[in-house]
């Protein structure tokens, strides 16, 4: 069973080709951490396979295939733009995500309740729950966002650079989350730059480099010395320990 | 080459100075800058004596006398053209802007203000003035008399009046001193207005009239062109009220200057009133 | 929903007391009674042709401007966009007053609303043309003042050209508005383009809340985009071209409104959409109960006291936003 497959999934924007013949399938139960430099195409990746970049790609998703209506019940996305435009309170926030699954013209049901419930307890966002989501910090804004994709409980959770900006703690959580999440059936597609935390958390890396697909495996497979050195730059130190694999980037290769 | 000949009339003027004393010859090249004064001159001028009038003396909806100013050239009343006219006496109203009187005045042009008529009193003394200022006073006496018979015939009120509402586009009316008030008052209608204060111009609301309940109703004229200021003369109320008579819209033209041709409004409001006594 | 309770009890008293606002001297029990017993009499005609289609034309107008202001707001994200001052009520009074002076009206009365409608939707398109996908203030500010600048100064060159010597006069109703002396014949013409509107404008509140994410979550949440900015459009025009064909442009109403309400609906963006087109029907009917009170015989305009209000919180709605726009 796949949650999303890609096929040949070319993207021009402008005259820039961005994405160049991707192919890739995500799985329940795997947390995938989609990893590679500034402009490597990680944002394009995940808006084609979501069908946001209609007109610009060639090749198919299986996500861009469905009805809007569907889709929004087969997939979650939290962009990297971290937008909340009016000062609305965290629980309001949160169960906009409930906004695919109520019937048209309904408020919330008890499972959509209960949905919230489990998403703000996920995100540790109870003390929180009641304040004004436009007031709080940057990280507590993300989380809440977190939250409010983890509502929208769908088979697969899209999240471009979601712990950016996040403290040490909540990192880890969110990552936590994540892979916990992955364990109890679901799949997670998470963009980000913090290859430690990747390598840590992650069943499976995907790396973009140009516009293409560079390397897809475990992370030890990705994580490679001639991968960290082609597609970044740099070198890297990477051991498998007892308390995980452990992996930190040491020095700009010129 | 305009402006040269404006430069050059204002080099005579200046050179002529100031006179010691007021000419006593009646002047020959007269220029009317408002609709009043148009007519009030038309009547009274002698052959050649007026050389232009305002632009709305030519209008058949605003003039009692457009067929006599057909001749006659028109000014748009801006003091820059009326001073290329060269004349030498400018007819203006009380509400002719003040700024081109003063500009003509500088200019040395005399400018004689005529104030609107507010009673049909109002107009022997305009006819006079008129006479006097155009050196045409027999004419004028003439005119006074005629149309102090010609009133006086009118004249045949009865005791119970009929009540009656002038109403005009924007909801607005005219109270009993007013030339208005006073032609329909002189038909032999009572007016509604002053039942509520009103005695001058003014706005008389929709509600209002409605609740006066007139028995005539007499509504401005249909303008050409449209306005949303003449909805209010369409309303469905003015319609509603059964015993109500809307009728004949009064003719701007007989109604708005202190001429003798108020009397034509004055023969056809009478005869409205007659035929109202007649249904009741 | 006691929000909603409330807001229903407050039009409904000030419904009645415009019902009961003006010259007359008629006691309330009269008033009422004459209301609803059709007898012909002076205070019968008052009630039934001349208060209640006026009372009825304010909470049309009043529930149509703020519903349009606060689906603006939500669409664009952003508490200034208000039909007035983005210039769309000034494209649809030039709409009405080009449909009045060619005549057209004349053959077809229908054409007064559907050419305010369309010069509106022009308006609509060319602000979101403007704006981009998020409007920001100053875009928003700058457009509004280009497009009312224009709209205007072609209403104040159509009327100045008229034959009529009181169409100059019009243009004070056009850019103001008003509400004297309207009758049913406005709400007939005016009723089935506003039902239109409110319709299409409600059926937004789903989008518009999910619009709160962002355009790009709102779509991943099933947010079928073109067809909101074109349900938006319609809704927008229909409601401000037929309230301006009939009342002229009344400002701020959308931005006032939204603005008091926003706190009260946990500034969810589709609560706010029934909850702005209520209280902007009680502020329509209570501005012009004032216009009344206040200045009985000189008929002032409406737009006058919405901008007494509107400008000032306009002005520290800017100041508020004053980073964004830096």
């Amino acid at each position: 069973m796949s949650l999303l497959t890609l096929r040949d999934l070319d993207v021009t924007l402008g005259n820039r080709r961005v994405l160049n013949g991707i192919s890739l399938t995500v799985r329940p139960g795997e947390c995938i951490g989609l990893i590679g430099p500034n402009g490597a195409g990680k944002t394009t990746l995940m808006r084609a396979a979501l069908g946001l970049l209609a007109g610009t790609c060639t090749g198919s998703s299986t996500l861009a295939a469905l009805s809007p209506a569907r889709r929004a019940r087969a997939a979650a996305w939290m962009p990297q733009a971290r937008e909340i435009a009016w000062p609305v309170t965290v629980e309001t926030l949160v169960a906009l995500g409930r906004i695919p699954h109520l019937p048209r013209g309904t408020t919330l049901r008890p499972q959509d309740q209960s949905a919230v419930d489990d998403a703000i307890a996920r995100m540790g966002l109870d003390p929180l729950r009641n304040r004004i989501a436009t007031r709080l910090s940057g990280g507590e804004q993300a989380r809440v966002l977190i939250a409010r994709t983890l509502a929208q409980e769908t088979p697969l959770l899209l999240a471009d650079e979601p712990i950016a900006g996040l403290d040490p703690a909540h990192q880890i959580a969110t990552m936590q989350v994540f892979a916990g999440l992955a364990r109890s059936g679901h799949a997670v597609l998470v963009s980000l730059h913090d290859l430690g935390l990747a390598a840590r958390h992650c069943t499976r890396l995907l790396m973009l480099h140009d516009g293409k697909l560079v390397a897809d495996g475990p992370p030890g497979d990705v994580l490679t010395p001639q991968n960290m050195a082609q597609v970044f730059g740099i070198s890297a130190f990477y051991r498998d320990t007892d308390a995980g694999p452990v992996f930190q980037p040491m020095e700009v290769l010129k | 080459m305009l402006v040269l000949t404006g430069m050059a009339v204002a080099a005579v003027v200046a050179a002529a100075g100031p006179a010691p004393v007021p000419p006593v010859l009646p002047p020959v090249r007269v220029v009317s800058i408002n609709l009043c004064t148009d007519q009030l001159a038309l009547g009274l001028a002698a052959p050649g004596q007026l050389i232009s009038v305002s632009r709305l003396a030519h209008d058949p909806d605003s003039s009692a006398m457009a067929d006599a100013a057909r001749h006659l050239p028109t000014n748009g009343s801006g003091a820059e053209e009326v001073y290329l006219l060269a004349p030498d006496l400018v007819l203006a109203g009380t509400y002719t802007s003040p700024d081109t009187v003063q500009m003509l005045r500088n200019l040395g042009i005399p400018v004689e203000i005529f104030a609107p008529a507010q009673s049909l009193q109002d107009i022997p003394a305009l006819l006079a003035r008129m006479g006097a200022v155009l050196g045409r006073e027999p004419a004028a006496l003439a005119q006074i008399s005629a149309f102090r018979a010609a009133l006086a015939q009118l004249d045949d009120a009865p005791a119970n009046r009929p009540r009656a509402a002038l109403y005009y586009v924007n909801s607005y009316t005219s109270g009993d001193r007013t030339l208005a008030g006073d032609i329909l008052s002189t038909a032999g209608f009572a007016n509604v207005a002053t039942e509520i204060g009103l005695h001058r111009g003014a706005t008389l609301a929709l509600e209002q009239l409605v609740m006066l309940q007139p028995d005539v109703i007499i509504t401005g004229r249909d303008y050409p062109g449209q306005a949303r200021a003449e909805d209010n003369l369409n309303h469905p109320a003015l319609r509603a009220l059964p015993g109500t008579r809307l009728a004949g819209t009064l003719t701007d033209r007989d109604w708005i200057c202190g001429t003798p041709k108020v009397l034509n409004a004055v023969r056809i409001m009478r005869a409205l009133r007659l035929s109202v006594e007649v249904t009741q | 929903m006691r929000l909603a309770g409330g807001l229903i009890v407050l039009v409904a008293g000030l419904f009645i007391l415009s019902l009961l606002s003006g010259y007359s001297s008629a006691g309330a029990f009269d008033s009422l009674t004459a209301l609803v017993r059709d007898d012909a009499s002076p205070l019968s005609v008052v009630m039934r042709e001349i208060r209640l289609p006026r009372a009825l034309l304010a909470v049309m107008i009043g529930a149509s401007l703020g519903l349009s202001g606060a689906a603006m707001q939500g669409y664009l994200r952003n508490p200034l966009a208000e039909p007035g001052l983005i210039g769309i009520s000034g494209a649809a009074g030039l709409g009405a007053v080009l449909a009045i002076q060619s005549g057209l009206v004349l053959i077809f009365p229908l054409a007064l609303p559907l050419a305010a409608l369309g010069m509106a939707v022009l308006a609509v398109l060319l602000i979101l043309a403007l704006a981009g996908r998020r409007g920001t203030s100053i875009t928003l500010i700058l457009a509004g003042i280009a497009i009312s600048a224009l709209a205007g100064a072609l209403t104040s060159l159509v009327l100045n050209l008229s034959p009529n010597p009181f169409a100059a006069a019009d243009i004070i109703f056009w850019m103001m508005g008003s509400l004297a002396d309207r009758s049913f014949a406005h709400v007939w013409l005016a009723l089935p383009f506003m039902v239109l509107g409110w319709g299409m404008l409600i059926s937004l509140g789903r989008g518009l809340d999910a619009l709160t994410l962002g355009e790009d979550a709102a779509e991943a949440m099933g947010l079928r985009l073109s067809r909101l900015r074109l349900m938006l459009i319609l809704g927008v025009a229909a409601c401000v071209g037929a309230a301006t064909a009939v009342a002229g442009a009344i400002g701020f109403v959308g931005l006032v409104v939204p603005h008091l309400l926003r706190g009260m609906v946990g500034a969810r963006a589709s609560a706010l959409l029934w909850a702005s087109a209520l209280g902007g029907a009680a502020m329509v009917l209570a501005a012009d109960i004032a216009v009344r009170e206040l200045l009985p015989a000189r008929d002032l305009k409406l737009g006058v006291l919405m901008a007494l209000v509107g400008a000032p919180l306009f002005l520290h709605l800017i100041y508020r936003t004053r980073k964004e726009m830096a």
